[in-house]
């Protein structure tokens, strides 16, 4: 009998290099206990880490990993998904990583909703590099690259999933570890691309989007009464709340054909653990004659 | 008149009058007559109009060039003969539409050809629609040569089987009409004679298609692309008999996504493969670096045209050698090989996944757009000299054994064991940044070096079993021609018809596995010539640049090409009786 889960057993023997008090290890023990909760052995589990403080979990967490260039650990995931359907594939980004340099993918994975889970971490800022203005900072945000003021207005990564065809769409807290592991085990047993936006609060250099920030402002919309997480848009309408009331929760959930479910192809066996053989060809070269 | 069993036809029109399709068909005719193909297609970066030709060589010999000279140029608009008479040789034949083409007497006479017009639009209306004056043509062509329409009567039937009977029988039609035509009004011989001959196990193929069947038979199943001309017909290819072969093809959103999307599914276990030519490969570049550090097994292929940048989208160059030799920041390993015909690319296409695995990185296949696009008659292609071979691939089963699994174990040969996720046992972190040899982020002074020379040991294992550069012609001589890629046809063709006291002064080198570099060979080679000329389409000589870094030694003479347009026979006919 194969022993008993732990979320320990998901520690690697590294430990975190994150700052004391950082979002990120809210994040991991809800996801090792997500895991752990689901069932998941590590070895079915391979894991995309970007680059940035978010990717720097790839060293802590004890799965199959792979660490990405920045901004492209989706499209990899995805690939890997399309060839071995049998692996549980998540993806752990930045914001600055996600939705900086890696946001044309995001859009298009939407679109295709191949089945993978993307998690971002989003603190609003570029922190490795030591705190310059992402794509989610709010307008005006004054950092090291923007000392007058960010003069972009954010991204709104919840209703730009939406409007991209995403078929999981949610918000989850470091703050909150418990909500934040039930939001994981959804997206992850969500048969479809999952997104799920983590508020992650930056305690080095992000002074404003702090712990206290979040708690004095966000709301479950679980709580909410009458909240239809198949209506998109009601969802639309929880996604444009932004500022003195906060929405978290899963915003949307509608199951559609995922990506490989097209591809009759892919039916049976997962691609790469089909026996690889010389392929017989003279069909396809007979058309040639 | 003395006739001879060869042909250089040209057709001329605007884009959308059905110029490839036409060409394709002529050659697909000739090649089940028993007879060698080449072809060559001009085109601009047009949906409709500009100018498009299609030149095809019809020979009794294997054929892989064109030449300058045409004996038939089919004219189906005022431009081609505004542009391309001055190609017709003595006593060559325009053929053109007299609905459509005026040509002067003088003109005619004073170029020594012949001219005849054939009413192409109103024959084709009479078959049934102006748009079959391509086909008119072939019909017109045909009986010029004195080739009868038994076997065109079933190209074109085949050709036009998915538009139903009544399109087949027109355009049947429409190959009588124009056969009947010349042969009722053309006065005189035509000096070239193409009666069927014997039957051959030919097929007619592009290197793109080739290289497609040999990656597919070597069990490629993941192939990932986005559009970029004169790489797209792999994708068109394979997307077609996608399910049919049961591989996944993706057209993924741009070159970034496609490298990344491909490495994800090789990292798992697929026998992953992109293309595309020299603008998407640049976007590529990063994450060529992200699968030699990992050392994930990719094969990428260049389709090359001209650059820099957009460049001459549609056009030929073999200007990305040293690009695609340095690509990605510090030094990432990889193998580059350059096939230079259809069969090359066949052969190269699988054995390109075997070298992946085998040692864990990309492995670069440069191709251009002449072989690419050009349609060439080899032998039917089997699968008896393809093998799988995937290196320190380990089992389940052979990990289970294995305590304290080590992916980048530091090895004699430099290719460690590796694991595929979803299998106990085999941890690992595939890390794009510098790792120890569980995968794991390390940045210390002895892992690094550990780790990098590791990497490059890789390739010393594979130089001392690399196969050596290709010599053609006398092995004795002591004048060197220096080739690699699509020159390789028209080098060797232009030998072919050399006479012998020129081809006995001459040897031919090709350089097929360019990186890592066959030193000691090349070296020897080249010390052993008294002269040596170097052909590339490049501007800087960019293979010479390569040999003088590995072998110190420079190559003065240089025959250079960079203006788009192929290297025709002649060029090279000229140049080698020179030298």
């Amino acid at each position: 009998m194969s022993k008993v889960m732990k979320a320990k057993d998901f520690n690697t023997s590294y430990k975190p290099s994150w700052c004391p008090g950082c979002g990120n290890f809210g994040m991991q023990i809800a996801m090792q206990n997500a895991l752990v909760e689901l069932g998941l052995k590590p070895e079915n589990v391979l894991i995309f880490y970007g680059i940035g403080c978010s990717g720097n979990g790839v060293n802590f967490t004890k799965t199959y990993a792979w660490h990405s260039l920045h901004g492209r650990a989706v499209p990899s995931a995805v690939g890997a998904k399309l060839a071995n359907k049998d692996l549980k594939i998540i993806i752990m980004a930045g914001d600055g990583d996600g939705y900086g340099e890696g946001m044309g993918h995001f859009i298009h994975a939407l679109r295709g909703n191949a089945d993978v889970t993307y998690v971002v971490h989003d603190n609003k800022l570029y922190s490795l590099t030591t705190g310059q203005a992402a794509p989610t900072s709010d307008k005006g945000t004054k950092t090291k690259s923007t000392p007058d003021g960010l003069i972009e207005v954010s991204v709104n990564p919840m209703a730009l999933a939406l409007s991209a065809g995403c078929s999981f769409v949610s918000r989850g807290f470091a703050g909150d570890a418990n909500n934040l592991k039930e939001i994981f085990k959804a997206a992850i047993m969500h048969p479809g691309f999952s997104l799920v936006d983590v508020f992650q609060p930056c305690v080095t250099f992000n002074k404003i989007n702090t712990f206290k920030y979040y708690f004095d402002r966000l709301y479950k919309l679980s709580d909410k009464p009458g909240y239809n997480k198949t209506d998109i848009n009601m969802a639309f309408n929880e996604a444009l709340t932004f500022g003195n009331k906060i929405p978290y929760g899963i915003f949307y959930q509608k199951v559609r054909d995922t990506y490989d479910s097209n591809l009759p192809q892919l039916k049976g066996q997962a691609l790469a653990k089909r026996p690889m053989k010389v392929k017989d060809i003279k069909k396809f070269v007979q058309a040639f004659a | 008149m003395k006739t001879k069993n060869d042909l250089s036809w040209k057709i001329g029109g605007e884009a959308g009058f059905g110029i490839k399709s036409a060409g394709m068909i002529f050659g697909k005719i000739f090649m089940r007559a028993g007879y060698e193909i080449f072809d060559y297609t001009e085109y601009p970066s047009l949906i409709r109009g500009g100018h498009n030709t299609f030149q095809l060589i019809v020979d009794t010999r294997p054929v892989n060039s064109v030449t300058k000279a045409i004996d038939i140029l089919v004219a189906l608009n005022q431009n081609t003969v505004t542009e391309n008479l001055a190609e017709l040789t003595h006593g060559g034949v325009l053929l053109y539409d007299k609905d459509k083409v005026k040509v002067s007497p003088a003109k005619v006479s004073e170029r020594r050809i012949k001219a005849l017009a054939i009413p192409l639009t109103s024959l084709a209306k009479e078959a049934g629609g102006d748009l079959m004056r391509n086909v008119v043509a072939i019909g017109a062509s045909l009986a010029l040569v004195g080739q009868n329409l038994t076997i065109a009567n079933r190209v074109v039937t085949e050709n036009f089987k998915h538009k139903g009977k009544s399109v087949i029988d027109q355009n049947i039609k429409a190959l009588k009409l124009g056969y009947d035509f010349v042969k009722t009004n053309f006065q005189g011989e035509f000096f070239c004679n193409l009666s069927t001959r014997e039957k051959n196990n030919n097929i007619l193929i592009t290197a793109n298609e080739s290289l497609a069947l040999g990656a597919l038979a070597a069990g490629m199943n993941f192939y990932v692309a986005y559009p970029m001309t004169p790489s797209s017909s792999i994708l068109h290819y394979l997307a077609a008999i996608a399910e049919q072969a049961g591989i996944v093809v993706k057209h993924a959103e741009d070159e970034i996504a496609v490298l990344n999307m491909a490495l994800g599914a090789a990292h798992v276990g697929a026998r992953a493969m992109v293309a595309t030519s020299g603008g998407g490969f640049s976007l590529m570049v990063e994450t060529l670096g992200l699968a030699s550090i990992t050392e994930t097994p990719i094969v990428m292929v260049n389709v090359q045209r001209g650059g820099p940048a957009t460049g001459l989208p549609t056009w030929t160059e073999q200007g990305d050698l040293q690009f695609v030799l340095r690509a990605a920041q510090g030094e990432a390993q990889r193998i580059l090989i350059a096939p230079g015909d259809a069969k090359e690319a066949y052969e190269l296409g699988a054995e390109a996944h075997n070298l992946a695995e085998t040692y864990q990185l990309p492995v670069i296949i440069l191709s251009d757009k002449i072989i690419a696009e050009g349609n060439t008659t080899v032998p039917f292609f089997d699968t008896k000299k393809v093998k799988i071979q995937r290196g320190k691939l380990l089992t389940a089963a052979q990990l289970t054994k294995i305590k304290d699994y080590r992916r980048y174990k530091v090895t004699d040969d430099g290719i460690s064991p590796r694991a595929l996720p979803g299998v106990k046992n085999g941890l690992y972190i595939a890390n794009s940044d510098e790792h120890d040899p569980y995968g794991f982020s390390e940045e210390g002074s002895a892992n690094r070096l550990a780790q990098a020379n590791k990497r490059a040991r890789k390739l010393e294992t594979f130089s001392e079993k690399m196969p050596q550069p290709l010599v053609y012609g006398n092995p004795r001589a002591k004048k060197t021609v220096v080739i690699w890629g699509s020159t390789k046809g028209v080098v060797l063709d232009a030998y072919a018809h050399l006479e012998d006291k020129y081809k006995k002064k001459i040897k031919i080198l090709q350089l097929q596995y360019i990186w890592p570099f066959a030193k000691e060979f090349v070296a020897s080679i080249l010390k052993n010539s008294k002269d040596v000329l170097l052909i590339e389409s490049n501007q800087a000589g960019q293979l010479g640049q390569l040999i003088a870094q590995e072998t110190g030694i420079l190559i003065k003479k240089k025959l250079l090409k960079y203006d788009g347009r192929p290297f025709f026979r002649e060029e090279i006919s000229e140049a080698l009786k020179k030298f």
